[in-house]
């Protein structure tokens, strides 16, 4: 196992070096001057050449390269160009939310996607599966910014419910721990912020997780079911054993690892989701940060915060991979 | 079944996907897109970009207000929504084609070259498509149009560039599978080129799963360039785009709701409609992997 997790590990590094490469080019993708494009036509020349010589603009190409290496080596991403904010401060302080949002995400989907894949599956050819299914292929068809308009539409604009958009209310303050609200407000016993910090994320935390919940409801149904074929389900329901526990302790157990697969899967994917999702909410994680970066046309940020989040999207595909060897050490081998 | 010819493989297919309810439900909505991508002159009731000072913000007909001239109400600029969304289909249509073909056109380049030559090339060339794998999609779709500069073609370019590796995987895992068979290296020993062998004896035989892939690529694609669109870095307004149209109901989202709902239903049908002719197809096409 030890040296699985090496071996898995050191892929990282060609993976993480390549990314680096990939961004490092983006701004050359840029036609024109990428200095006159961020500072709009009307720039001094002065001003012009004060940011080319700190992009590095003004040097050859093998240099540049060298210098955002090395930067990036020293975890420095450079200055954003609205703020002069150091970019790693800035997404360091938005990171939290982002993971927040995810995390709640995947709590729904694996919740209400386990739960109608395994009902689908026992009740095979029901209303319930069907309807289950259908949703399912709805939930992959969605796109997932007009589902989080329409949310807001019946849940904010006409029922009153939920907050419109935001993390928390203004008059409402947590002290932060772990950076994420809920936890934290749990820890110091702040019950209204607890209340309030859910009540913003219901809504955005839904809308993110449509896609994952359509998946995992698919995969666990047919997993289910190929299992609930299998002899030693049939010898347990034989012997008179509930329904229930037959369903829930024998058959999903044994059906357990291409879901965990599918789940792993889908959480790098949650973070693309995630930035459709920050925007139409206003949830202050770094998918919106990012967003505002490229209509501010801050080419810096745009590749700091790539660089960060690709980097975060491969360590946990990386993680989601060890984890599946140590449940399943068959894997191991291939 | 007695007395009945035996079919060809296509035959077979053909008929597997005509008993397939799924499909057959997605190929017809489809045919409604493709009829309404085609006849949008003749369909829409009014012209998709002109504006009216006094049919601002109307309901659709149903509501109180609602009036027959604007079946499904007005934006803003008092454009008809109805011909609006018509005139969306041909723009989500194109968008599919564009970026479809891109990625199927140097998906399978890189794909059957990586997998004919095998060696180093083959390394180098997966080596790349991992790495493109390496980003969330639709980040590195904004961020390719962030660098390159909003717009519809930029947009189209990007969903195609990011949906290659896909494909190239999909076309050098058959092109390896074939490649080992008989009669490939009969071929070969017959003296055929390597684009013969690639081109006319290796890719047919691996379509089934590039004809799946390329159905489901459409929805993706439809997705993603509204995506795009909605914010800001695709079709600019005032473009009937669907995504684009949802990004102008979102500001009137206190107003009118038709101007956010209906943008985002034909998004979901079309790409729903895709989505289940990718799947009939895949149970049509490859029993093998039937559920």
């Amino acid at each position: 196992m030890v040296s699985f997790i090496l071996r898995r590990v050191l892929t990282l590094i060609p993976t993480v070096f390549g990314i680096s490469v990939l961004v490092f080019f983006m701004i050359h993708l840029v036609p024109g001057d990428p200095a006159e494009m961020m500072l709009g036509e009307r720039a001094s020349e002065q001003a012009l050449q004060e940011l080319r010589r700190e992009l590095g603009l003004d040097q050859p190409l093998h240099i540049q390269y060298g210098r955002f290496m090395s930067r990036l080596l020293r975890g420095d991403l450079g200055r954003a160009l609205r703020t002069n904010e150091k970019i790693t401060t800035e997404i360091a302080e938005r990171f939290p939310a982002t993971v927040e949002l995810s995390l709640a995400a995947m709590a729904f989907a694996v919740t209400f996607g386990m739960f109608a894949g395994v009902i689908s599956a026992t009740r095979q050819y029901s209303v319930f599966d069907y309807s289950s299914m259908l949703f399912s292929l709805v939930g992959v068809s969605m796109p997932i910014f007009w589902l989080g308009l329409i949310l807001m539409i019946i849940f904010s604009l006409h029922l009153g419910w939920l907050p419109l958009s935001g993390r928390l209310s203004y008059n409402v303050h947590i002290q932060a721990i772990t950076g994420l609200h809920l936890i934290d407000s749990l820890l110091t016993a702040n019950w209204q912020g607890f209340r309030d910090a859910l009540w913003h994320i219901v809504m955005p935390a839904f809308t993110l997780s449509t896609i994952p919940m359509a998946i995992i409801a698919r995969i666990t149904r047919s997993s289910m079911l190929e299992v609930l074929r299998q002899d030693y389900i049939r010898t347990a329901k034989a012997k008179g054993l509930p329904p229930r526990l037959v369903h829930y302790k024998h058959a999903l157990k044994n059906a357990l690892i291409p879901i965990i697969t599918v789940i792993g899967l889908q959480f790098g994917i949650l973070l693309g989701g995630a930035i459709l999702t920050e925007t139409i909410f206003a949830w202050p994680g770094i998918g919106l940060w990012l967003l505002n970066a490229v209509y501010a046309r801050d080419f810096n940020a745009v590749q700091g915060g790539t660089m960060l989040i690709a980097t975060t999207f491969v360590t946990i595909n990386m993680i989601v991979d060890i984890l599946y060897a140590w449940i399943n050490p068959r894997i191991k081998v291939s | 079944m007695a007395g009945e010819k035996p079919h060809s493989p296509r035959a077979e297919a053909f008929r597997r996907l005509r008993r397939n309810k799924t499909a057959v439900a997605g190929l017809a909505i489809i045919v409604l897109f493709l009829a309404m991508a085609l006849f949008a002159p003749s369909l829409a009731p009014h012209d998709p970009l002109e504006q009216s000072l006094y049919a601002k913000l109307k309901p659709p007909v149903w509501q109180r207000g609602g009036s027959w001239t604007h079946v499904l109400g007005t934006d803003d600029f008092g454009r008809d929504l109805l011909s609006r969304l018509i005139y969306g289909a041909r723009i989500s249509m194109v968008v599919g084609v564009v970026s479809v073909s891109i990625a199927l056109f140097f998906g399978t380049l890189a794909g059957s070259t990586a997998g004919f030559y095998g060696g180093l090339l083959d390394n180098a060339v997966m080596r790349l498509m991992d790495l493109l794998l390496a980003f969330p999609s639709i980040l590195l779709a904004i961020v390719i149009v962030a660098f390159l500069g909003p717009s519809l073609q930029n947009a189209m370019i990007a969903i195609g560039v990011v949906s290659i590796p896909r494909y190239a995987r999909l076309v050098r895992g058959s092109v390896l599978e074939e490649y080992a068979k008989d009669y490939v290296q009969a071929a070969r020993a017959l003296g055929a080129s390597d684009a013969r062998l690639i081109f006319v004896h290796i890719l047919p035989n691996c379509l089934a799963p590039l004809i799946v892939q390329t159905t489901l690529g459409f929805a993706s694609a439809i997705l993603e360039a509204a995506a795009l669109s909605f914010l800001g870095l695709g079709a600019q307004p005032p473009t009937p785009e669907w995504g684009a149209m949802l990004a102008n109901g979102r500001a009137l989202i206190l107003r009118a709701w038709w101007a956010v709902t209906f943008p985002g239903l034909m998004i979901l049908f079309s790409v729903l409609g895709f989505n289940l002719l990718g799947d009939g197809l895949r149970d049509a096409l490859d029993p093998r992997l039937r559920e």
